[in-house]
């Protein structure tokens, strides 16, 4: 099976493996319980659905093997970064100054908005 | 200006200021002066310009050149025949109105109506300023009916009221400042305080002269009802003005029950008068909406073609004989041949007698008004116990003017009233004057004998009118209007001086009181009429002797009715008596009581002015000027038509001879009632010399000797007692009857209604407490529990946050798969 599908890199193969990165993101959300842990999984899922992007604006899934603008995929991917980049500079700070109150970088501990 | 238009004018404002000021002091009254002292100003100035306009009045009257109608003086008996159209004395004018069974006097009738050709109707202006009410037959207006008698009358009350309110405003001093009303219980003890009611008084003073010279104006009888009631509310104000005391309010309430009671017969008599005559109108009108002229009472009665003959009128025979208009009516006639028929049978069932019971009920009952408000008998029993009210009041009120109304008003009705009613009226006024003045010889209180003095002064006035003595009755109206005031004021003087109504604590009051002692007695030599005779008098002397002269006349003419004659000369010996007895116990003698006498003093000067002006009439209102000037000759002009000559009738009450007035000025009749009043005052006051002045028979001695007699008079004949017994407790009877039928029957059924109200109404908010107070709480609380249990998931942990978006991802996806299968599937 493995063998399978490495016979022909598809479309199918690049979305597999920005699902695993998705769920290993999700994952290391769950249950991380160090703040930079859960950014981490944060950038895994985002890169996880990079990933798709670029795999979609692929020429493959051209039907006359052209993509109507050629870099859609790609250009979304390039926003996600700097988005990601911008809310991991955002989430830094906020952990941060967590520390600075709290001694601590355990998201368990982050509990103040409970009801 | 005419007369007949300068009259109504003058009389007209005169009648409206007291009007106006009783307005102003009714809004502005409290801030009028120092405690409303200014009110005394206005109504004494209102009354005074009132006074100005009737004097104006009466000389423009008197200047309008009146002919003076057989003036009937002393002295020219002669000239008196001569001018009655050779009327020989003893000649009987018998009237229309008679039963069958006097059918030759009919003949006589015709054969002598022929003589009175000339015989007109006296002076009279009329006519009406504003109409009420029109609808139908009925009128009612607001107009005037002018004679004589409605000028002497407006100068006669304004004259005594100006006095009074000059008076008044002395003696109501107290009441300019906080009164403390030693008379009054309280229940917690300590005396009684109040504000003073000064401007009130004159208020109240301002509206009764308003409604009085509105009865003497008046032009129509529903007119003269109108101002009756309201004359009568006045008295009720007046007498009741020391509310606060239990006597007072009770008096208050007595005058206008009783007065109620005499209102209702008047009511009938207006009833009967309007059901058969359409009009209540006195003088002939003009009917504003028509233009017609409409026949006045005394037209109708009266008819001018009939010569002034009294007769039953053409619309109460008609009224009475509706039976035999409906024979007629049954054999279809047309309207004009029923018209005629009716008119044509007329005068046969006049002579039947068709009509003659709703004259005599008319008569009746407008006399039961007069009974009421002049306190004749069986109605007399308000006006002792309203002395309760502030003597002021009781000189105006309740012995010059109000009680004058009833004698006022049968002396203008007069032409109206048959030889019946007449004969009722002076049985009636004999049995007045006579109870009354043997009451007041055995009262102690001062104002109560001058108050039973006045019932009965109005008895003989009543008297008079009913023998024929219609000049003798209103003279004696006017005279007894000065004198009596001047007494009330005297008595107030004393009272005021003495803080006591009783006479048995003063004595030699004269020393100390020289002008009221004086004046006073001026006073109770006028009462008595005392005078020189033939020569000259005090101003009673005239008008008591033209009643006694008219009933001695009226006795021989009708001798089964002589008794009335002994009444009035019984009476005049009592009324000399009681009078001095008066005079003798207040100023007279040796003081009584040492503490009384040492704080009497004379009265100040606004209050004995008032007396001498009211003295000196009490002397000059009887006397004739040269030239025929003076009251008598006045009232003469007025003289109603027809009534001058001597009428003879076969009414419902027998025979009945109503001689004519100027007979009583013969000789015989003349000279044996002069020296008859004069031998009765003179042993009266002789009477009344021995047993108070020079105590030869010591009163105690004699009250002893007569007790059962002494009591029956003390306890006033025990009329109070019987009406007690009689009326007063049957009707608390029925009222507490009725109230318990209230308080058990009706309130229970309230009660009960209540209490099921007050059932249903808790079901009611049981209901809204549990059912839907309970859903909307339970919403409420369900909303509130479900927050507590969400809030839990709440729990701030990002894990667990992350878990659940990651759950709820896949669950949505795979619920989506599961139910949108198809659309996945295509």
């Amino acid at each position: 099976m493995i063998f399978a599908l490495l016979g022909v890199a598809s479309v199918s193969h690049y979305l597999v493996v920005g699902a695993i990165l998705f769920s290993c993101g999700v994952v290391c959300m769950a249950v991380k319980r160090n703040a930079l842990g859960v950014l981490m999984g944060i950038e895994l899922v985002l890169n996880g659905a990079n990933l798709n992007f670029v795999a979609f604006g692929s020429n493959y899934l051209a039907a006359d093997g052209r993509s109507p603008l050629g870099l859609d995929g790609e250009v979304v991917a390039l926003f996600v970064i700097l988005l990601a980049a911008a809310e991991a500079a955002v989430a830094l700070a906020i952990t941060l100054n967590f520390y600075n109150n709290h001694a601590t970088v355990d998201v368990d501990r982050a509990d103040d908005l409970h009801g | 200006m005419a007369a007949a238009q300068l009259l109504p004018i003058l009389l007209g404002i005169a009648w409206l200021i007291p009007l106006a000021s009783f307005v102003a002091i009714l809004f502005f009254g409290p801030r009028m002066g120092g405690h409303g002292k200014g009110a005394a100003a206005v109504a004494t100035s209102a009354i005074g310009a009132s006074l100005f306009l009737s004097l104006i009045a009466l000389v423009s009257w008197t200047l309008a050149g009146h002919p003076v109608r057989s003036g009937h003086h002393d002295g020219d008996h002669a000239a008196v025949h001569a001018s009655d159209a050779g009327q020989s004395p003893g000649v009987f004018r018998p009237v229309a109105y008679r039963s069958p069974a006097n059918n030759d006097a009919a003949g006589d009738a015709s054969s002598h109506s022929g003589d009175h050709g000339e015989s007109s109707a006296p002076i009279a202006y009329s006519g009406d300023w504003y109409t009420l009410y029109s609808g139908g037959a009925l009128r009612l207006s607001i107009g005037w009916y002018i004679d004589s008698i409605t000028v002497l009358m407006f100068v006669v009350v304004t004259f005594i009221a100006t006095c009074i309110h000059v008076y008044a405003a002395g003696y109501m001093h107290d009441e300019l400042h906080d009164v403390t009303d030693s008379e009054v219980q309280l229940n917690e003890g300590g005396s009684f305080c109040r504000a003073g009611r000064f401007h009130r008084f004159f208020q109240a003073l301002s509206l009764f002269c308003f409604s009085m010279l509105g009865i003497v104006i008046a032009g129509n009888l529903a007119m003269v009802f109108i101002f009756w009631e309201l004359v009568g509310i006045c008295s009720w104000f007046l007498i009741g003005f020391y509310f606060e005391r239990h006597s007072a309010s009770t008096a208050a309430n007595k005058a206008f029950i009783v007065n109620r009671v005499g209102d209702f017969g008047m009511l009938i008599g207006l009833m009967a008068l309007w059901g058969g005559l359409g009009t209540l109108h006195f003088g002939d009108s003009v009917n504003p909406s028509t233009g017609e002229t409409q026949s006045g009472l005394f037209e109708l009665v009266r008819p001018a073609k009939g010569h002034y003959v009294q007769q039953v009128p053409d619309g109460m025979v008609a009224f009475s004989a509706a039976d035999q208009i409906g024979k007629i009516a049954a054999a279809q006639p047309t309207a004009s041949e029923l018209h005629r028929e009716v008119a044509s049978a007329l005068p046969e069932w006049r002579e039947q007698g068709y009509g003659k019971w709703l004259l005599f009920v008319a008569g009746i009952g407008i006399f039961c008004g007069c009974v009421g408000k002049s306190a004749q008998v069986p109605l007399f029993v308000w006006l002792p116990d309203a002395m309760e009210g502030p003597t002021p009041v009781s000189a105006l009120v309740h012995s010059a003017t109000m009680v004058a109304a009833g004698v006022y008003l049968v002396g203008r009705f007069f032409p109206v009233l048959t030889p019946d009613v007449l004969l009722v009226i002076a049985y009636t006024g004999g049995l007045t004057l006579f109870i009354a003045a043997t009451i007041a010889v055995t009262a102690t209180d001062i104002k109560r004998v001058l108050a039973y003095s006045t019932v009965s002064q109005l008895g003989y006035m009543m008297l008079a009118l009913g023998v024929g003595g219609w000049v003798a009755g209103l003279f004696h109206l006017i005279t007894h209007a000065f004198f009596k005031s001047l007494l009330f004021l005297c008595s107030g003087s004393v009272i005021h001086a003495c803080h006591t109504n009783d006479m048995r604590k003063m004595g030699g009051l004269l020393k100390v009181m020289p002008y009221t002692g004086w004046t006073m007695l001026i006073g109770c030599l006028a009462i008595i009429g005392a005078g020189v005779p033939f020569v000259v008098g005090f101003s009673g002397y005239y008008s008591k002797d033209a009643i006694l002269a008219q009933a001695l006349l009226f006795s021989r003419t009708n001798p089964q009715h002589s008794i009335l004659y002994v009444a009035v000369a019984g009476g005049a010996f009592i009324t000399a008596f009681y009078m001095f007895r008066l005079w003798f116990m207040t100023f007279a003698g040796s003081p009584r009581d040492e503490h009384v006498f040492k704080h009497a003093h004379e009265s100040p000067r606004v209050m004995t002015a008032p007396l001498v002006a009211l003295a000196i009439f009490a002397v000059v209102a009887g006397w004739t000027l040269p030239g025929g000037l003076g009251v008598k000759g006045l009232l003469e002009q007025s003289r109603p038509a027809g009534t001058a000559y001597t009428t003879t009738t076969m009414g419902i009450l027998g025979n009945i001879t109503v001689p004519a007035e100027h007979e009583s000025h013969a000789g015989a009749i003349h000279v044996t009632a002069t020296l008859t009043a004069f031998a009765t005052a003179l042993a009266g006051v002789l009477l009344a010399a021995v047993m108070y002045f020079k105590p030869l028979i010591s009163p105690v001695a004699v009250a002893h000797a007569a007790r059962p007699i002494y009591t029956f008079l003390v306890h006033r004949w025990y009329v109070d007692e019987l009406y007690h017994a009689v009326f007063v407790l049957p009707t608390l009877w029925v009222a507490r009857f009725i109230s318990a039928i209230d308080t058990q029957v009706i309130d229970r059924f309230i009660h009960s209604l209540a209490w099921i109200a007050k059932r249903i109404a808790s079901i009611d908010a049981w209901f809204d407490r549990v059912v839907v107070d309970g859903i909307v709480n339970l919403a409420g609380r369900a909303t509130w529990k479900a927050g507590l249990e969400l809030k839990r998931m709440q729990t701030g942990s990002l894990r667990q946050y992350v878990m659940f978006i990651v759950v709820g991802t896949v669950a949505i996806f795979v619920l989506a798969t599961l139910l949108f299968r198809t659309s996945f599937a295509g």
